[in-house]
C-alpha cells in the first residue's frame, strides 16, 4: 500500500536502491529471464481466449445456426437486435440487478469486513461459516436456493406472514428480489475478504491519534476507517460490476429468465439466442456488448486501482 | 487493534450469521431426513427421521461418474496452469523487455473477459477441433480462463522475494533457467499453493463450459449433474439437497487443509 511505503521509507529504499549501485546493476542484467518464459502462457491464452474473442466479433456479422458454415450478413443481427423489446429490457434488467447488487452489498461487506478485521472473540470459528458461501459454486448455490424458497415445500410456505402466498418465483419483482438476494448472498463474503484485508492495512497511529483528540468509535469509523477503505471500495464495486454483468447460472437455475422474459438478463438472453434458438449471430452480438462493457470497465479497475503498478498481496492476512 | 466490540459491526456479523446458518442447518437438516418428514413437518422444523438415502440417491443417478469427470477436470487445469503459470510470473516480475510487459498487460486485460463473451465461437472452435462433449475440450478453455487471475496471484507473490537473492546468484554467473529452478519456485510455495487451490475451485465449479461443450452422461461434470437432478427431480428436495452437499464436500475439505492459501489468493484480488 503506498500509506506503508511512505511511513517506511528506511525499509522500501533497499529494494529500489539496489538498482543504482553499479556493480549490482551491471550483475542483474545478466541473469534476466527472456519473454520466451511468458511465450508458452501467452500463446495458450490467447489461443483459448484473445482468438474467440476477435471471432465472435466476426460472428456477430454472421448468420450460423450451430451446424452448417457460417454466413456474412452484414448488419442484419445488430439491426434485428435493435428492434428487440426483450433486448433492451435485458439490458436494463442487467443494469438494475448490478446497481442493486453494489447498493446492497457494498455496505454489508464494509461492515463485516471492519468487523472480521477485529479481534473479538469466536471470529475464526464464525468466519469459517460466514464464507461457506463463497467456497460454493453458483450451480450449488442456485439449487440450494431455488429449493428452499419452493413454494410447496420450502421455507416461504412456512412463513406466510413474510411470503404472502409464496410463489416468489411468480412474479418480476419478486423474482429480481430473490435474484439480487441470491447474488448477495453468495458473493458479499467475497466482498467483506477484500474489506478485512483493506481494513487490517489501516495504520493503527491514526487511530491512537484520533483518539488522543477524543473522537468516538463511530467518528473514527466515518473519518478513518471509510476514507482508508477508498481504493478497496473502487476494486470491489468495479468487480461487482464484472460480476453483475455476466451473472448466468443464477438466473437459468433460479428462474430460466421468467416469468415470460421477465428476468431475461443480456448473458442470459445470449445463451437463450445462440444455444436454444441456434441464433449464433445474435448470441454474438449480445455477447460482444458484453464483452465491451466488461473492458471498458475493466480498463477504468487497472486505471484507478492501480493492478499495473501492484507490488504485493501478502499483507493483512491472519 | 480494538479494545471494546464495534456494535454495529456486531451486529451486522450476527444478522449474517443467521441469513447463512439458516440455510446451511435447513440443507444439512434435510438431507438426513425422508421426503415424508421433510413436506410434512416443513424445512426449518428438527428432523424426526434419520436416513442416508438422499445421498445413496445421488450416486444412483451417476454423480459417481461426475464426480470422477470433475476430477479429472481439475487435475488437469491444475497441471496446466502449474506448467504454464510460473515461467509467466517469473519473466513478468524479472524480465526488462518490452514483449513481455506488453503480454503482462495481455494478461490483465483478459481478467476481464467473461467466459459468457466467448462461449459461442468456443463452442465452434471445440467442434471444430472434434473435442466437442470430450472432457479435453472443457479442460482446455477452463484452465485459459485460470491463467490471468493466477498469473496475478504469483507475480504479486514472487515481487516479495528480495533483489539481493538474483544478484547474489548472478554474482555466481547463473543462469535464469537456474534461479528459475533454485531460487524462484523454492521462495513462492505458498503463491503456488494459492493458484491451486484458486484453480481447483474455478475448475471443480465451473459450469458454463460444460453445459455448452458436453451432452453425455459420461462426459458430465458435478455442476451439470446438479443443474440435471434439479430440472428432473426438482421435487425431490431432500435428494436435491443431498446431491448440493455432496457436490461441496471437496471444496469443504480442500478449505480445511488450505484455508490460509485461499484466502491470501482471494484477499490478494483486493489490488492492495
Amino acid at each position: 500500500m503506498t500509506t506503508k511505503t511512505t511511513s517506511a521509507p528506511p525499509a522500501a529504499g533497499p529494494r529500489k536502491g539496489s538498482r543504482r549501485r553499479p556493480p549490482a546493476s551491471s550483475a542483474t542484467k545478466v541473469g534476466r529471464p527472456g519473454f520466451a518464459w511468458a511465450l508458452p502462457a501467452a500463446v495458450f491464452f490467447a489461443l483459448f481466449a484473445i482468438v474467440p474473442l476477435i471471432m465472435v466479433a466476426v460472428l456477430s456479422f454472421m448468420s450460423w445456426d450451430g451446424l452448417g458454415s457460417p454466413e456474412f450478413v452484414g448488419m442484419d443481427n445488430w439491426s434485428r437486435l435493435m428492434d428487440d423489446p426483450v433486448m433492451f429490457q435485458s439490458v436494463w434488467l442487467t443494469l438494475l440487478l448490478t446497481v442493486l447488487g453494489v447498493v446492497v452489498q457494498t455496505p454489508l461487506s464494509i461492515v463485516l469486513g471492519v468487523w472480521a478485521a477485529g479481534h473479538q472473540r469466536n471470529r475464526a470459528v464464525l468466519s469459517v461459516i460466514y464464507f461457506i458461501p463463497l467456497l460454493l459454486s453458483a450451480t450449488a448455490v442456485s439449487v440450494l436456493w431455488r429449493a428452499l424458497l419452493d413454494p410447496n415445500f420450502g421455507i416461504p410456505a412456512e412463513a406466510t406472514w413474510l411470503f404472502g402466498d409464496g410463489n416468489l418465483f411468480g412474479e418480476q419483482a419478486t423474482a429480481i428480489g430473490v435474484l439480487a438476494f441470491v447474488s448477495t448472498w453468495q458473493f458479499t463474503p467475497f466482498h467483506t475478504l477484500i474489506y478485512q484485508g483493506a481494513a487490517r492495512a489501516v495504520p493503527q497511529v491514526l487511530y491512537q491519534a484520533a483518539e488522543i483528540d477524543g473522537a468516538g468509535r463511530y467518528r473514527q469509523f466515518f473519518h478513518i476507517t471509510l476514507p482508508q477503505l477508498r481504493n478497496s471500495m473502487i476494486t470491489s464495486m468495479i468487480l461487482m460490476i464484472v460480476g453483475g454483468l455476466t451473472t448466468f447460472e443464477t438466473v437459468l437455475i433460479l428462474t430460466q429468465g421468467g416469468p415470460g422474459t421477465d428476468t431475461t438478463i443480456s448473458a442470459y438472453y445470449m445463451y437463450d439466442k445462440a444455444f436454444k434458438s441456434f441464433d449464433f449471430g445474435a448470441g454474438s452480438a449480445i455477447a460482444l456488448a458484453l464483452v465491451v462493457s466488461a473492458t471498458v470497465i475493466s480498463l477504468i479497475v487497472v486505471r484507478v486501482s492501480g493492478y499495473d503498478k501492484m507490488r504485493s498481496t501478502m499483507e493483512g492476512v491472519s | 487493534m480494538r479494545r471494546r466490540p464495534h456494535y454495529l459491526a456486531g451486529a451486522g456479523s450476527l444478522f449474517w450469521l443467521f441469513l447463512v446458518g439458516l440455510p446451511l442447518y435447513v440443507m444439512l437438516a434435510a438431507t438426513v431426513r425422508t421426503r415424508q418428514d421433510y413436506a410434512e413437518n416443513g424445512p426449518v422444523s428438527i428432523p424426526d427421521s434419520f436416513t442416508l438415502d438422499n445421498y445413496t440417491g445421488a450416486f444412483d443417478s451417476g454423480f459417481g461418474q461426475y464426480f470422477f469427470n470433475t476430477l479429472v477436470v481439475t487435475g488437469c487445469v491444475i497441471g496446466i496452469v502449474l506448467l504454464l503459470v510460473p515461467p509467466l510470473a517469473y519473466a513478468i516480475v524479472r524480465s526488462r523487455g518490452r514483449t513481455t510487459s506488453a503480454i503482462f498487460r495481455l494478461f490483465l486485460l483478459g481478467l476481464a473477459i467473461p467466459a459468457q463473451a466467448v462461449i459461442v465461437p468456443m463452442f465452434y472452435l471445440i467442434s471444430k477441433a472434434g473435442l466437442y462433449d470430450n472432457l479435453l475440450g472443457v479442460i482446455l478453455p477452463t484452465a485459459a480462463f485460470c491463467l490471468p487471475m493466477s498469473a496475478l496471484i504469483l507475480s504479486g507473490a514472487m515481487r516479495d522475494i528480495s533483489p539481493e537473492l538474483y544478484e547474489a546468484m548472478a554474482m555466481d554467473g547463473a543462469s535464469p533457467r537456474r534461479m528459475f529452478f533454485q531460487l524462484v519456485l523454492p521462495l513462492s510455495r505458498g503463491g503456488l499453493s494459492t493458484i491451486v487451490v484458486f484453480s481447483a475451485l474455478q475448475a471443480w465449479n465451473g459450469f458454463l463450459f460444460p453445459l455448452v461443450l458436453t451432452q453425455s452422461d459420461s462426459a458430465k461434470v458435478v455442476t451439470l449433474g446438479l443443474y440435471n437432478f434439479q430440472t428432473e427431480h426438482g421435487i425431490d428436495i431432500p435428494g436435491l439437497l443431498g446431491a448440493v452437499v455432496l457436490s461441496m464436500v471437496p471444496i469443504l475439505l480442500v478449505y480445511l487443509f488450505a484455508r490460509r492459501a485461499l484466502v491470501q489468493g482471494l484477499m490478494g484480488v483486493g489490488g492492495k
